[in-house]
């Protein structure tokens, strides 16, 4: 009777720690393509702007439509994460050189365009700062006794953060 | 913290909407037997009448909140920055996009309701619009938000619409009860209704009070504290709060709905946090904002 009652806790605590990791595993899944949807939004809008703020900001302009040409095709998440804050900061750049424009300030497309781009760079920053919380959460969990047990089993792996290495951040801004 | 007030939440609603279920059936049970004189009847009615009732205010309560007030949606056309706020605060909180609406008024709130994060509903004022910034803005949309994860706008939307109704039909009898006792010949009957009157008179107020106490003040210091969680800038907030609180005007609403908004919408300057007050002092918000790291 008593071994019984020792297996039964045995699988069901198996079942739990399985679903528990194949549940954190999903959620980090869902926040990376939240990551990856306003990534592919922001290349759809860049070209926008620079389409509406021809004729000004000239410098800013081709700096932010060369950096978004020479993008990686195929980026590691290192990469991926500086190369997103570069467009960021060129970005935040040619919208406030645009921005002393008054014409371009008072056309009703720039005005809507730049709601939505600096809207979309927000949801970059959210969406980021919500996968590193779930990335966190899933790396402890797949070190942590017994879950770890489990994780091995299962082949989880460690991810990797969305973040800029200290030493390259430095680097992206001395290019601004 | 937040877990631990989601299953208040929902035990606190079932509660309600237990109590709602049981008033209902003995009201609609006793008028019933009234009428027919046969208890199974008056017992299958009753039934009945409270099952839909319950399930039609479940399920339509947001609704009912948001015509109450007078609120239209706010399309992505009309209010882009306020949309465009709400969907990268929701990335932040990891929850659903809920429906936007807006209220056509100088004076400066917001509310949130619905059932769960798949049927929530925003609600902003077009004063707030007009007179915060981007970020303050942003903190009173993540305060909202946080009302939707801890499961307070099922609470509270529940608890306004049931109670509210309970209290509706209690006002009714007992002035029927009191204008038109003396017109009845059938003394049981009679009888009858003078004791679910008097029921009634003494539970009236209860109800009323219950819906006061039932819905705790602490939501709001929690929702604050969340709200900085999600958008990691508590400055938005605590300068949104300072504006509520010194240009506000108060608000034409429905009185009922009035533990839903971010701020006292009737504002009867009250410096202390009383039993009955249904939000929490400003200032007393502001400080405990400060307090976090």
């Amino acid at each position: 009777m008593i071994w019984i009652i020792i297996i039964i806790i045995i699988v069901l605590l198996i079942v739990f720690l399985y679903n528990y990791l194949v549940k954190l595993n999903i959620r980090c899944q869902n926040a990376w393509s939240q990551i990856d949807n306003q990534l592919k939004r922001r290349y759809d809008l860049i070209p926008n702007l620079v389409e509406v703020t021809k004729g000004y900001a000239a410098y800013e302009r081709e700096t932010l439509a060369a950096v978004v040409n020479a993008r990686n095709q195929n980026p590691t998440m290192q990469e991926l994460a500086k190369e997103t804050e570069e467009v960021s900061q060129n970005v935040k750049q040619l919208l406030a050189v645009a921005e002393s424009y008054p014409d371009l300030k008072a056309n009703e497309v720039f005005k809507n365009l730049q709601i939505e781009l600096t809207g979309t760079e927000d949801k970059i920053a959210f969406a980021r700062q919500f996968y590193n919380d779930t990335v966190q959460h899933y790396n402890s969990a797949i070190m942590m006794f017994p879950s770890n047990i489990m994780a091995k089993i299962l082949k989880y792996k460690e991810k990797e953060y969305f973040k800029v290495n200290e030493e390259e951040k430095k680097e992206v801004k001395v290019k601004l | 913290m937040i877990l631990k007030s989601v299953r208040k939440n929902k035990i606190k609603t079932g509660f309600i909407i237990t109590l709602f279920f049981i008033f209902i059936t003995l009201f609609v049970y006793f008028l019933s037997k009234l009428i027919f004189d046969d208890i199974y009847i008056a017992a299958a009615i009753g039934l009945s009448f409270s099952i839909i009732s319950a399930f039609a205010s479940y399920y339509n309560s947001d609704k009912m909140i948001l015509s109450l007030n007078g609120a239209r949606p706010a399309t992505r056309e009309e209010f882009l920055q306020l949309n465009v706020s709400l969907e990268s605060l929701c990335i932040a909180a990891g929850l659903p996009l809920p429906k936007l609406y807006v209220m056509d008024t100088p004076a400066l709130n917001a509310f949130a309701t619905g059932r769960n994060p798949e049927h929530a509903v925003v609600c902003v004022t077009t004063g707030l619009l007009n007179k915060l910034d981007k970020y303050e803005l942003e903190g009173v949309l993540a305060h909202e938000l946080s009302h939707i994860k801890n499961y307070d706008i099922l609470l509270s939307t529940i608890a306004i619409v049931m109670v509210g109704f309970v209290t509706i039909v209690a006002d009714i009898l007992t002035h029927s009860f009191i204008w038109g006792g003396n017109r009845d010949s059938d003394n049981k009957a009679a009888g009858l209704l003078v004791i679910v009157g008097i029921i009634f008179l003494i539970l009236s107020p209860i109800f009323a009070n219950l819906l006061k106490l039932a819905i705790s003040r602490n939501r709001e210091y929690l929702a604050d504290a969340s709200a900085v969680e999600i958008t990691r800038n508590k400055q938005g907030l605590i300068s949104a709060l300072q504006k509520l609180e010194t240009e506000n005007e108060p608000m034409n609403i429905n009185e009922a709905t009035e533990s839903l908004f971010i701020v006292n919408p009737l504002k009867g300057k009250k410096q202390k946090d009383s039993l009955w007050s249904t939000h929490p002092n400003t200032q007393n918000r502001i400080q405990r904002l400060q307090e976090i790291n």
